[in-house]
């Protein structure tokens, strides 16, 4: 598996460098922020028609991920879709696709501040899913610990000996990981941020996503 | 000499400043019917009032009501001299003439003054017009519009500005049927190619050559210091110029690059015991600062002013009697147009000095001396019209009101430009406009136009107009920040830096900007705050500026200088140079291909000599990248100038000729448009002035990185799942036209053969150091990040007791 392992709360995971993280031991796959039908969403507001391809293009990544971990069950930790009417607007082959990729394992859906209500689709839908040791939800909750959640896109800079290198990344510490957007179209919040330097503790690290996921330092 | 056909009113008052109508003022004058006339004379040969006095007599004669004459200029500061300037006649001989102009400067109640009560002349820019064409009341604004004036069209007719301001005048001619066109240009090598941008097609368009004058005075300034090995700052030229502005009443000090004209300044002003006053002007500085010096300049009150490109156009600025380019010159045609800057007194000759900033740069100047005493002036022919301004102009149109898309395509052919676009063209522009012209039918919902019953198309939400006029505009500048004091409440607004620096930047750093050096203190809400800082040794601001390229002529003269045994006409430290390059390595040749190897900073370089023009030299960074990257040698990225592509990477080449394989080469081609920068950033642009990404939104401006990111996403998406929509079309048209230029690759290949010199040194040579210093670096995403990825995760892996 092309992954970096890590410990929270004793639980033993895995960092894949698609942006989803793997817990072998229960057999579970949990990705965070799809924002499915965001070009649809856009186009609704008045914004430019974009390319409505991200639906697809998320699919096709998450599609790969199960079969290469064939997780029992799938996390999906919130904002799955822009807002509810783009989860309404689905392309039907898309919603098959979901069905598809749904059938024969367990699905739960976390709500998200973009999609907090019920969805027309297969699967479970939660607020959080405690797990002991772990919780998974969406926005992390300072004070709490053995967290798993994403809603802030992290991404960090690293400086290299000649190149800084920015990346959509987990962040960790010995209390949550922070995990990156999955979405194709989706924006980065740098990990300088207040809210993240805030968020975590002042060892936390990284793993920055891509062909092959990488532990580096928070850059604060 | 008798003034034929000049009013009584017009010769009596050319007699009363002592002066006399030029002959090519009279000439359009007499030709004031005709459809469409272009004047070429020099800078002070009274090109402006040649345009305007059709205008000014027909005024003069007859009472009109409403909008007369629109003059458009690529500058807002040569709009506003222009007011200035055509004031006085106008009261001196009484006429009751309003002229006013509108810009970006112009405040919102004077622009809605101006649309309900336009004056007689109207002084704009092509933004400002391409905005009153799409209103709503545009007709009623422009009834009666007898002429439309071009004021340095050569500036125009190189870039998309023209190709936009090309259509707003088809859109105008609709309107006002009879409507005359002039252009007025600096000297050019293609006139004829002008004309047909500005005519109306199939238009006929006479071309006035005015008296071109005595040819300048031009010589490279004598310095007794020695120009060094490499570098853009021309230090060692200070004494020798500040001697210069001493002996001169108004002195204009170009520079290529903003960067470039900061250093300068600086360094002037460390040399100016005499406290002179000398002034800094370019693009990047605070719109006050700038209006500062050039008010300054024109009450006469500056000695020197150090500029870029942003004075290069025909302001009057008074007293100018000495020219001087720093760095070469790079372009023949743009010297000789610059050195015009100087004395505006008709034939009299102007004067100019060439600063070689380094010794290669001796090398181009002596070859652009030549060049501008055998007046061979070098040109590059631009293809049809870009499509991704049809796409703004449509949605334009659509904000003004209902069209018809038959009307709109007869009218957009007419434009110069565009003559060869056919019927399926502009149909997949229109789509792209309404639907996004996806393969994916996925916005019947959201169409941004829709077609009426009566067949017309209009805006599905007309509150989409106000967005549309947020984003109109073909300039793509670079994502700048502004730079300000920090103070307890929003200090003095200093100017801006490109947000790559500004990202490069941390506490405590100092850089240059207007002149003055200052220190990072941070970042808040996407400005840039400093202190002021005395420190000697600033770190340079990179702001791009112009960056011109070196014309293919001036290249291949200094490609034949190279093969003289000796240089007589160059200086000895240059010819000394020029000798030393030949004893480490050796000196480029026609015929073969010269290619170095060495380390340097813990990289690998390879300097590649093929002098193909900078164009062909980027491709064969780009398609060279994709080979090393292909060949396992870790490229990280490239840099191109006009007779070199040096490449950076983790591996040395030890065997240049598989990477010089013509088939591989070119079956390349085909691939290398996948992911690399250079593509994302023409696939930016297009996007950008289709509409697809909006840099303004009814919130908030965008910052650049969210664009920046969001933009390399959407071209990702397309080039998988779209690769034929019609953005990418106009992207490998772009990179093909402009960037890629692979015939002259081809062209390279086949002069050389295979005969391939591979030189492997130690240590950087002569003729490759200038090229550490150029911009425009394009970086190379692949195996060399993953690999420095990994060696930084070891080091943190090590330094916390893990095995990596």
């Amino acid at each position: 598996m092309n992954g970096i392992p890590l410990t929270l709360a004793g639980a033993q995971l895995t960092a894949l460098g698609s942006g989803a993280l793997w817990w072998e031991e229960r057999n579970i796959l949990c990705v965070s922020d799809l924002h499915l039908g965001k070009s649809e969403r856009t186009a609704r507001r008045g914004g430019p028609n974009l390319p409505p391809y991200e639906t697809r293009d998320t699919l096709i990544r998450l599609e790969s991920d199960l079969s290469q971990t064939n997780a029992g069950t799938v996390i999906c930790l919130g904002d799955s879709f822009d807002d509810q009417a783009a989860a309404n607007a689905l392309e039907e082959q898309d919603r098959l696709w979901i069905s598809r990729l749904q059938a024969g394992r367990r699905w739960v859906w976390i709500e998200g501040n973009h999609d907090p209500g019920p969805i027309d689709l297969g699967g479970s839908h939660l607020a959080e899913l405690p797990l002991p040791p772990l919780t998974f939800r969406h926005i992390a909750t300072p004070g709490k610990s053995g967290e798993i959640s994403g809603h802030y896109h992290p991404k960090v800079q690293v400086q290299t000996r000649l190149r800084t290198i920015s990346r959509p990344a987990f962040l960790f510490d010995s209390d949550r990981i922070v995990m990156p957007a999955f979405g194709t179209y989706t924006g980065g919040l740098r990990s300088t941020d207040d809210a993240l330097t805030k968020l975590m503790r002042p060892e936390a690290r990284a793993i920055v996503t891509g062909k092959t996921p990488r532990l580096v330092a928070m850059s604060r | 000499m008798a003034s034929a056909g000049l009013p009584p009113l017009f010769e009596n008052w050319f007699a009363s400043r002592g002066w006399q109508a030029h002959p090519h003022q009279l000439d359009m004058l007499s030709r004031s019917n005709a459809p469409c006339l272009l004047l070429i004379a020099p800078t002070g040969g009274g090109k402006t009032m040649a345009g305007f006095l059709p205008s000014l007599v027909d005024l003069a004669d007859t009472e009109h009501q409403g909008l007369h004459t629109l003059y458009i200029s690529p500058l807002k500061a040569l709009a506003a001299d222009i007011k200035r300037n055509l004031r006085a006649p106008v009261e001196e001989m009484g006429l009751s003439i309003r002229i006013e102009d509108r810009t970006g400067d112009t405040t919102q109640t004077r622009k809605k003054a101006q649309r309900v009560d336009p004056p007689h002349i109207l002084l704009t820019t092509p933004e400002s017009l391409a905005l009153l064409t799409s209103y709503e009341d545009a007709p009623r604004m422009f009834r009666g519009l007898k002429r439309v004036i071009v004021d340095e069209i050569h500036a125009l007719a190189e870039s998309k500005r023209g190709d936009q301001l090309m259509l707003a005048l088809a859109r105008l001619q609709t309107m006002c049927p009879d409507m005359r066109r002039v252009g007025l240009s600096a000297t050019v090598d293609d006139p004829q190619a002008v004309a047909h941008l500005l005519a109306r097609n199939p238009d006929p368009c006479e071309i006035l050559q005015a008296d071109p004058g005595p040819d300048p005075d031009i010589a490279m300034l004598d310095t007794t210091e020695h120009p060094p090995w490499s570098g853009g700052g021309a230090a060692y030229a200070i004494p020798a110029v500040m001697q210069q502005i001493r002996q001169h009443n108004t002195t204009l000090i170009f520079h290529n690059t903003r960067a470039q004209a900061e250093i300068f300044f600086h360094n002037l002003w460390l040399a100016n015991e005499d406290s002179l006053p000398i002034g800094i002007h370019h693009g990047s500085l605070d719109r006050q600062q700038r209006e500062r010096v050039e008010d300054a300049m024109v009450r006469g009150d500056l000695r020197a002013i150090v500029c870029t490109g942003s004075l290069d156009l025909g302001i009057d600025w008074g007293d100018v009697d000495l020219v001087i380019q720093v760095g070469a010159p790079k372009n023949v045609k743009r010297l000789v147009q610059r050195i015009g800057r100087a004395n505006h007194r008709y034939n009299a000759p102007s004067k100019a000095l060439l600063v070689p900033a380094n010794r290669f740069e001796v090398i181009e100047c002596v070859a652009a001396l030549q060049a501008v005493r055998d007046h061979d002036l070098d040109g590059e022919t631009r293809g049809p019209g870009p499509r991704d301004v049809l796409c703004q102009h449509i949605l334009l149109a659509a904000a003004s009101g209902p069209f018809e898309a038959d009307a709109m395509y007869i009218e957009m052919s007419s434009v110069g430009a565009f003559v060869g676009l056919t019927r399926a063209q502009f149909d997949a522009c229109l789509d792209f406009c309404a639907t996004g012209g996806y393969a994916l039918r996925t916005y019947d919902r959201w169409q941004k136009l829709v077609q009426r019953a009566d067949g017309e198309w209009q805006l599905r939400d007309p509150r989409a107009a106000a967005r549309i006029h947020m984003n109109a505009g073909t300039i793509q500048d670079t994502d700048t920040l502004k730079v300000r004091l920090k103070r307890a409440r929003g200090g003095k607004p200093l100017g801006e830096i490109e947000e790559s620096f500004a990202a490069s930047l941390t506490p405590g750093d100092t850089f240059l900007i207007g002149g003055k050096i200052v220190r990072y203190e941070g970042l808040r809400e996407m400005t840039v705050e400093v202190s002021r800082n005395a420190s000697k040794k600033p770190k340079i601001a990179t702001f791009m500026g112009t960056k011109f390229s070196t014309s293919t002529q001036l290249s291949q003269r200094i490609l034949k200088l190279f093969q003289q045994d000796d240089w007589p006409e160059l200086p000895q430290h240059t010819a000394d140079w020029l000798g030393l390059q030949r004893d480490m390595s050796r000196l480029p040749e026609p015929n073969r291909l010269l290619v170095e190897s060495f380390p340097r900073d813990g990289r690998e370089n390879l300097c590649v000599y093929g002098f193909a023009g900078r164009n062909a030299q980027q491709t064969l960074g780009l398609l060279l990248t994709k080979r090393m990257e292909e060949l396992g040698l870790a490229p990280m990225g490239f840099v191109a100038t006009d007779y070199a592509t040096l490449i950076w990477g983790l591996d040395a080449v030890s065997d240049p000729r598989p990477l010089f394989d013509a088939d591989a080469l070119r079956s390349g081609v085909d691939g290398w448009l996948a992911g690399n920068s250079l593509m994302k950033r023409t696939f930016r642009g297009a996007a950008t002035i289709a509409g697809l990404i909006e840099r303004n939104t009814p919130s908030a401006r965008k910052n650049g990185r969210q664009a920046t990111f969001s933009s390399d996403i959407l071209y990702d998406t397309l080039l998988k799942y779209d690769p034929d929509h019609l953005l990418m079309q106009i992207t490998r048209e772009e990179a093909m036209r402009g960037l890629v230029d692979f015939a002259r690759v081809e062209e390279m290949l086949a002069r050389i053969e295979g005969r391939i010199d591979l030189v492997r040194l130690g240590h950087v040579t002569p003729l490759a150091a200038p090229l550490f210093l150029e911009v425009g670096k394009v970086r190379v995403d692949g195996e060399a990040e993953e690999r420095l990825l990994a060696e930084e995760s070891a080091e943190l892996m090590r330094e916390a007791g893990l095995a990596p």
